[in-house]
């Protein structure tokens, strides 16, 4: 199953969903938890346009002109840099007629109304899943608020709304010459009952979607600003540092020296919560300084503590013994024994990945404020609001009605701030309004951040190759191995049948080359529940197409075949990914491999790659070389093929964007457990790619016309493999190990 | 008491002398522009200009910048060369999540200021801000749009 799919069926599998660290709270003591079961909805019949329409005509929920004119819209999706805002915007705008620049968007509530996915029946950000899954809805919508404009325009000027037309922002009578601005009818058209049919425009009138609209937030982000979570400010309220156990899972038992830390300066309080304790204080430096000096007797409840001995290595170890293990099948062509068996040779390869933090550059952070009504309102970084909703009214233990979720825009994404238990610092804050009686700002330190984020997590996968006797491949068999983010956090839901993690197993299934006969299969071994497993950037494809492309060029190298020619020779039956290598080609200046002389003395080569990621298809090609040991890249051209697109200077951005995460996280990024703890917690040991290291990133956009796909993410998984086959290409070392860092380069 | 001329606004403040500028600027004074990313002098996010040099707020003791004259991205637009910036950011469309680039802008205006045509040499070693959604390309793009008009 894609993790899109898992995802939305998670949510919608009508059960509850369990998201805690597998009880690991459960004997912590009354009132602290950390786990949240989500009750939702069953899905309602999906498929049909209606149907996943439901909420496209609600314009009053969404849309707010004012008389300004300004157009305030509330968006489903929050906005983390990657120009949903602006995207939503453009959409809306483009029914609307109204000049984008025009809207004021803010991150909508939590509610029914705005699960615009799946038929209608969820909502989260993610997945690079926004603009693809609500681009039908907001058009609808914006020709619904237009239509609702038009017809209000006609009762004012007593005219009939065929006589009547729109330009940006009003509604004109051209016989007349008469026209009057949005903001001038809104109100009246608010009072109308929003029309079914609205038409919509023709795709090939499109004025605004299609366009390079500059995004909204810009000039505010260059001017601090935005107000992002961690800046929330409330009256009244104080200010908490926390301090989690040196391993995960301990629990505090008692805050020895707690009498002096309530002596410092500032100091309101000092507390205990699931696997933390915490200082309130006056200032949060303040706070931290006293969190800090806490002398804490930890002690495990129930056996679920990181073991004194974990690390990196030891889990790498058990997912490498895992494999001659059977799998369930991911992916199956052909009869994979019978063409292995008439092998003429058999190439085989074992790749492996590390844990990866988000490294964010906001640091987590919560407020929490308890009203006089019961209600409580909660400020978070979040992707998903009613996720959140739901597990603050059980933090509080309040009804999920009486909770306000504010979703600020995000310091950094990158799949960081989905519901994670024990990574989430809202019900710490929750926690702590409750037992203070005063609203609470959690705010997490760059340390306790890496100590306990979500990480990506530690991969392995086996691959074998079998090789006729003219030298090309009958058989290909891949496994991919452990357990990704959807097995901890949705739990059967996400895993269909047979049971497949797609955030594995995405990148080495669902690649487009045709084999005689292929089988791919997943081998489940967990993680420790201590280690929490996210969402990063391309979740699985980050690692996953890193191995397989990197084994395709094996395949090729072990067989004398050009990279580039042997992927265009197993893409025969796909136009389409013909056509997107020829553009990265192209957009190159013609494909070589090299080693090449360039001008600057250095000695160059080439490798290319190739990804499917979240509904698009992309094309990498990298030039690096060689120095002190270590890669230096170039150059990265990108030819990315989304099908439809909304715009093209985000789609730019975003490529270079997630070219760089990929770059950076197979340069030197990984996170080390030393003794049960993480070792990595800052950035002086956390190795996330500077300026110094940032290639130039080429991009072409290629609109094929197929269904659209996303793009904040598909610009990350190609980047680490054609990195990693120019690196073989120059040096004729063949990287298997993530990061790069780990290995030597050889003297070009 | 501290006296802190931040903004070109003098204000008495009492706090330990040795919380990082980062913190009173923005618990005690307000201004929450200037952000807080590591702590440790890493990443720059908390970049601000203390007389008129690029400085990591998060790791100078407040004691330390009493006196001096301190601009933080609040004012950035009543700098000469920080308003150009700013306008060379917009232009460059510089900014994605947009949290660490209150430093970015800071740093490069020192940059300017300091070197009104700086080489790319000069670039690398003044802007070592680490941006996690990678907007490094248009961050240079955005300074040479910003040298260019100096």
């Amino acid at each position: 199953m894609r993790i899109d799919e898992a995802i939305a069926a998670g949510l919608a599998a009508g059960r509850p969903v369990n998201l805690s660290r597998r009880g690991l709270f459960a004997a912590a003591g009354a009132g602290l938890f950390l786990g949240l079961a989500v009750p939702v909805r069953a899905p309602r019949a999906q498929g049909s346009a209606a149907a996943a329409l439901r909420h496209a005509t609600k314009v009053p929920a969404y849309l707010r002109i004012a008389p300004d004119g300004k157009i305030h819209l509330q968006n489903p999706f929050v906005e983390g840099g990657q120009g949903i805002d602006t995207a939503i915007a453009q959409i809306v705008a483009e029914e609307l007629d109204a000049d984008p620049a025009a809207f004021v968007v803010t991150c909508a509530p939590p509610g029914e109304d705005f699960r615009v996915m799946q038929g209608g029946n969820a909502r989260f950000t993610g997945g690079s899943f926004s603009v693809r899954s609500s681009f039908a809805h907001f058009r609808t919508l914006g020709a619904t608020a237009r239509a609702m404009l038009v017809e209000a325009a006609a009762a004012r000027l007593a005219l009939p709304a065929e006589a009547l037309a729109t330009e940006p922002g009003r509604v004109l009578h051209r016989e007349s010459g008469r026209a009057i601005p949005y903001g001038e009818l809104a109100e009246a058209a608010a009072a109308l009952a929003p029309p079914a049919n609205a038409p919509l425009r023709d795709p090939s009138a499109f004025r605004v979607i299609g366009a390079r609209v500059p995004r909204l937030d810009v000039r505010a982000k260059s001017t601090g600003k935005v107000a992002y979570a961690i800046d929330v400010k409330v009256e009244g309220m104080l200010l908490a540092a926390v301090m989690h156990a040196p391993r995960a899972g301990a629990q505090p038992a008692a805050v020895t020296n707690e009498d002096a830390l309530r002596a410092l300066p500032g100091v309101h309080s000092v507390h205990r919560l699931p696997g933390a304790v915490a200082v309130v204080a006056d200032t949060w430096w303040r706070a931290k300084k006293a969190v800090e000096r806490a002398q804490v007797a930890w002690q495990a409840l129930n056996g679920a503590v990181m073991a004194e001995d974990f690390a990196a290595a030891a889990m790498l170890g058990r997912l490498k013994a895992a494999a001659d293990t059977p799998g369930n099948t991911a992916e199956e062509a052909g009869d994979i024994r019978v063409a292995m068996a008439g092998a003429a040779r058999i190439i085989e390869a074992e790749y492996d990945a590390p844990y990866l933090a988000h490294a964010q550059m906001e640091p987590p952070s919560a407020t929490a404020r308890f009203n006089a009504d019961g209600t409580l309102d909660v400020w978070v970084p979040n992707q998903a609001p009613d996720l959140f909703q739901a597990s603050a009214a059980r933090a509080a233990q309040v009804e999920p009605a009486k909770v306000r979720i504010h979703s600020p825009p995000l310091g950094g994404f990158f799949g960081r701030h989905f519901a994670y238990g024990s990574a989430n610092a809202h019900p710490q804050a929750i926690l702590l309004a409750k037992a203070t009686g005063r609203p609470v700002k959690v705010i997490w330190s760059r340390e306790e951040e890496f100590a306990r984020d979500a990480y990506r997590p530690l991969a392995f996968a086996t691959f074998r190759a079998g090789i006729d006797v003219a030298g090309d491949v009958t058989a290909l068999q891949a496994a991919g191995y452990g357990e990704g983010p959807i097995t901890r956090h949705f739990g059967p839901a996400g895993l269909g049948n047979p049971p497949v993690d797609g955030s594995i197993m995405e990148g080495l299934s669902g690649k487009p080359y045709r084999f005689p006969a292929k089988r791919v299969e997943f081998v489940p071994v967990p993680h420790p529940p201590g280690v929490n497993l996210g969402f990063w950037r391309s979740v699985g494809h980050s690692m996953n197409d890193f191995f397989f492309e990197s084994f395709l060029d094996e395949i090729a190298a072990a067989t004398n075949k050009d990279p580039f020619a042997f992927r265009m020779g197993l893409l025969a039956h796909s136009e389409r990914h013909r056509a997107l290598l020829n553009a990265v080609a192209d957009l190159s200046g013609g494909w070589r491999r090299g080693p090449f002389g360039a001008p600057d003395g250095t000695r160059r080569a080439r490798g290319v790659a190739m990804a499917s990621p979240f509904g698009s298809e992309v094309a990498t090609i990298a030039e690096v070389s060689a120095k002190d040991g270590e890669v230096v890249v170039h150059d990265l051209w990108v030819a990315i093929d989304p099908g439809r697109i909304v715009n093209p200077r985000t789609i730019e951005e975003q490529v270079q964007s997630a070219a760089a995460i990929g770059l950076s996280s197979a340069l030197a990024e990984e996170v080390v457990f030393e003794r049960g703890e993480v070792a990595t917690r800052n950035f002086d040991t956390y190795q996330v790619m500077r300026r110094d290291r940032m290639p130039r990133v080429h991009v072409r956009i290629i609109e094929s016309g197929a269904p659209m796909g996303g793009v904040g993410e598909p610009g990350t998984p190609g980047v680490p493999p054609a990195v990693a086959n120019a690196i073989f290409a120059l040096t004729g070392q063949r990287m298997r190990s993530l990061p790069f860092s780990r290995t030597r380069l050889s003297d070009a | 008491m501290l006296e802190l001329n931040v903004n070109g606004t003098v204000h008495r403040i009492e706090v330990e002398g040795d919380t990082p500028l980062l913190w009173v600027l923005r618990e005690q004074i307000g201004l929450t522009g200037t952000k807080y990313g590591c702590g440790i002098a890493q990443c720059g996010a908390c970049t601000v200009l203390v007389d008129g040099e690029a400085t990591r707020s998060c790791s100078l003791p407040v004691e330390a910048a009493a006196g001096r004259a301190i601009t933080t991205i609040e004012a950035i637009e009543a700098h000469p060369v920080g308003a150009r910036v700013v306008a060379a950011w917009v232009e460059a469309q510089a900014p994605q999540c947009g949290y660490c680039q209150s430093g970015q802008v800071m740093a490069a205006t020192a940059l300017l200021a300091a070197t009104p045509k700086p080489t790319p040499a000069d670039i690398e070693a003044a802007m070592t801000n680490i941006c996690r959604c990678g907007t490094y390309n248009a961050v240079s793009r955005a300074i040479g749009i910003a040298a260019e008009r100096a």
